[in-house]
């Protein structure tokens, strides 16, 4: 598998970045990081935006900065597509002719998408004549992610996509952005501090604290972390299961979900059967049972499960993070109380109940 | 009416003095202005106060300087003069030298605060989407500064054809070369030929007007808007 590589250091007066990274060039990449930790000047160092003046990139086979062989492509010769925060549409022209304008920019036979094409998957065209100012943050959205995609990147870079849109906004843009990781082999880098918004596309996860790298890898990996469990704030400790939906009990407003053999019921969702589905489990929203109680208890989600880890206790804190194998690893928080009650030991099997599946939205954050 | 007492010649010379300096001008200003408005350097502020100067100097003192900077023995004039055979004081070219010198400010300095406005940002999308820079400039940047370039225009045409005192170190008063609409209308108030002075000042009055007028109309309907 190829992938991305990246060293930078940047220093400046208020701030530092010194990361080195490596992940796959496929799928979704979230770099996820409070506001300060640099992960903003990273997707411009990767954009050739910010030159860090020791730097090195590659991405795939193709060298695009070493600074030791003096080497820097600009900008404006990588095959990459940016999404700004502020969509940076060019006030000057129509919605047509700002989608075109890196469209016409690049020679025919580099183009490997059409104007119709990104039309019809941003749902553009109504927009089309219309001037930037007369469009709403999430339509602005829309047409710059629908610009960039027109030069046919190798490599799309989205900074904050939804970030300045309200909830409402956020949730209109979020299928397109789930349609454009299904339907384009195109790999994306994803700079957010709200975790939550992008459960439903994240493959690698890249943690970022105080300008350095504290995590990379697969996101469920990441997230499972005992030891990075304080670093992402409780709302979001806790793990994310990649699940199918296996059918609906509308009478009782529930979904049920499956992965491997094990099922999961949700909040009804307005989703075919069949269709993927990636839950969030709370750590803080599971706990443990030794055995299937006798007496009946309201709780519907029993797992089976192995105690993997047990975190470290914080002698003046009241819980402790476990790592359980639930057929994936997931978190859950109890009290050291329960811990000692209990006298629960790595290797031991339990039944981990989960009390709430907090569905991708609801979690914002960090 | 007795339109045979206009001298038209001050008029063709004035007109054209304004084109050549407003072209010149946009030319040399830009640059100038876009090096002001992206630089980080700690010379800006020197650069900046030098460009501002003629906006305070009494028109005399830089009219003084320029005439022995374009004498046959400036440093200007000078190499003109051992090249070309001819001198640059009082004549067409020194004039333009003058002018464009006088109302650099007023050509800069919309320029400049028309591309800070539009800043970096509109830039570096323009980069993402494969433009050089200097494609970036000319489809981003300049037409989003199309504002800022109406006003330097403007102002920079109409300060050259109302300036009088470095006109008149710089180029003499020479009839047909260098004796624009302002000395014009001053040696006719000085022969008493208050007629022929009511013409040209009457014109110049009545054409900045229309000048301005058109101006602030057409800006009006301009589609840039940038915050």
């Amino acid at each position: 598998m190829s992938t991305i590589q990246s060293r930078f250091r940047i220093q400046y007066k208020q701030f530092h970045l010194d990361t080195e990274l490596e992940f796959p060039d496929e799928g979704v990449t979230v770099v996820f990081g409070r506001s300060g930790s640099g992960k903003t000047t990273l997707l411009r160092c990767l954009a050739g935006l910010e030159r860090s003046p020791t730097g090195y990139m590659r991405f795939g086979d193709s060298v695009w900065q070493d600074e030791s062989q003096n080497k820097f492509v600009p900008v404006h010769r990588r095959p990459i597509g940016m999404v700004f925060q502020e969509a940076r549409l060019f006030p000057h022209l129509t919605v047509r002719d700002n989608l075109n304008y890196g469209y016409r920019r690049i020679t025919p036979d580099h183009r490997k998408i059409t104007f119709g094409q990104v039309a019809d998957l941003m749902d553009l065209h109504p927009l089309l004549e219309r001037r930037p100012q007369k469009l709403s943050g999430g339509e602005q959205q829309r047409v710059a992610i629908g610009r960039a995609l027109l030069t046919s990147p190798r490599l799309l870079l989205l900074d904050e996509p939804l970030a300045n849109l309200d909830a409402q906004r956020k949730q209109d843009i979020l299928p397109f952005l789930i349609r454009l990781r299904k339907e384009m082999k195109l790999p994306i880098v994803y700079v957010t501090h709200s975790l939550g918004e992008v459960l439903q596309l994240v493959d690698t996860l890249i943690l970022l604290q105080e300008g350095k790298s504290v995590a990379t890898g697969p996101a469920n990996e990441v997230l499972s972390r005992l030891d990075l469990a304080g670093k992402t704030g409780p709302s979001t400790v806790g793990s994310v299961l990649t699940t199918t939906v296996a059918g609906h009990e509308a009478e009782f407003g529930l979904t049920r979900v499956q992965y491997r053999d094990q099922s999961l019921y949700i909040p009804e969702q307005p989703l075919e059967v069949g269709s993927p589905l990636r839950v969030h489990l709370l750590a803080q929203d599971i706990s443990i049972a030794l055995g299937k109680s006798e007496t009946p208890t309201s709780v519907l989600n029993l797992l089976p499960a192995t105690i993997l880890e047990i975190g470290p206790t914080d002698p003046k804190g009241s819980s402790v993070n476990l790592k359980l194998d639930v057929g994936e690893p997931i978190l859950a928080t109890i009290t050291r109380k329960s811990l000692a009650h209990l006298k629960l030991k790595p290797g031991m099997q339990v039944y981990a109940t989960v009390k709430a599946v907090k569905m991708v939205h609801e979690i914002e954050g960090y | 009416m007795d339109f045979s007492i206009i001298d038209w010649q001050p008029i063709w010379i004035t007109l054209k003095l304004a084109v050549i300096t407003v072209s010149v001008l946009l030319l040399i200003g830009t640059p100038v202005a876009w090096w002001l408005a992206h630089t980080p350097s700690r010379a800006r502020v020197w650069v900046e106060a030098v460009v501002a100067l003629p906006l305070v100097l009494p028109p005399t003192v830089l009219g003084f300087y320029l005439l022995i900077a374009l004498g046959a023995n400036g440093v200007i004039g000078g190499p003109f003069q051992s090249v070309t055979g001819s001198s640059l004081a009082f004549s067409f070219a020194g004039l333009v030298i003058a002018s464009t010198l006088y109302s650099f400010p007023f050509v800069v300095q919309p320029l400049q605060g028309a591309f800070e406005a539009a800043g970096k940002t509109y830039l570096e999308a323009a980069w993402s989407l494969r433009a050089s820079k200097w494609d970036a400039f000319f489809s981003v940047a300049s037409p989003m500064a199309v504002r800022g370039y109406l006003t330097a225009t403007v102002l920079g045409f109409a300060h050259t054809v109302g300036e009088f005192g470095v006109v008149l170190m710089v180029g003499g008063n020479i009839p047909g070369k260098t004796k624009v609409v302002s000395i014009a209308i001053y040696d006719h108030v000085e022969a008493l030929e208050y007629s022929q002075a009511h013409w040209l000042s009457g014109g110049l009055l009545l054409f900045s007007f229309i000048v301005l007028l058109i101006v602030y109309a057409f800006n009006r309907r301009l589609p840039v808007h940038v915050s």
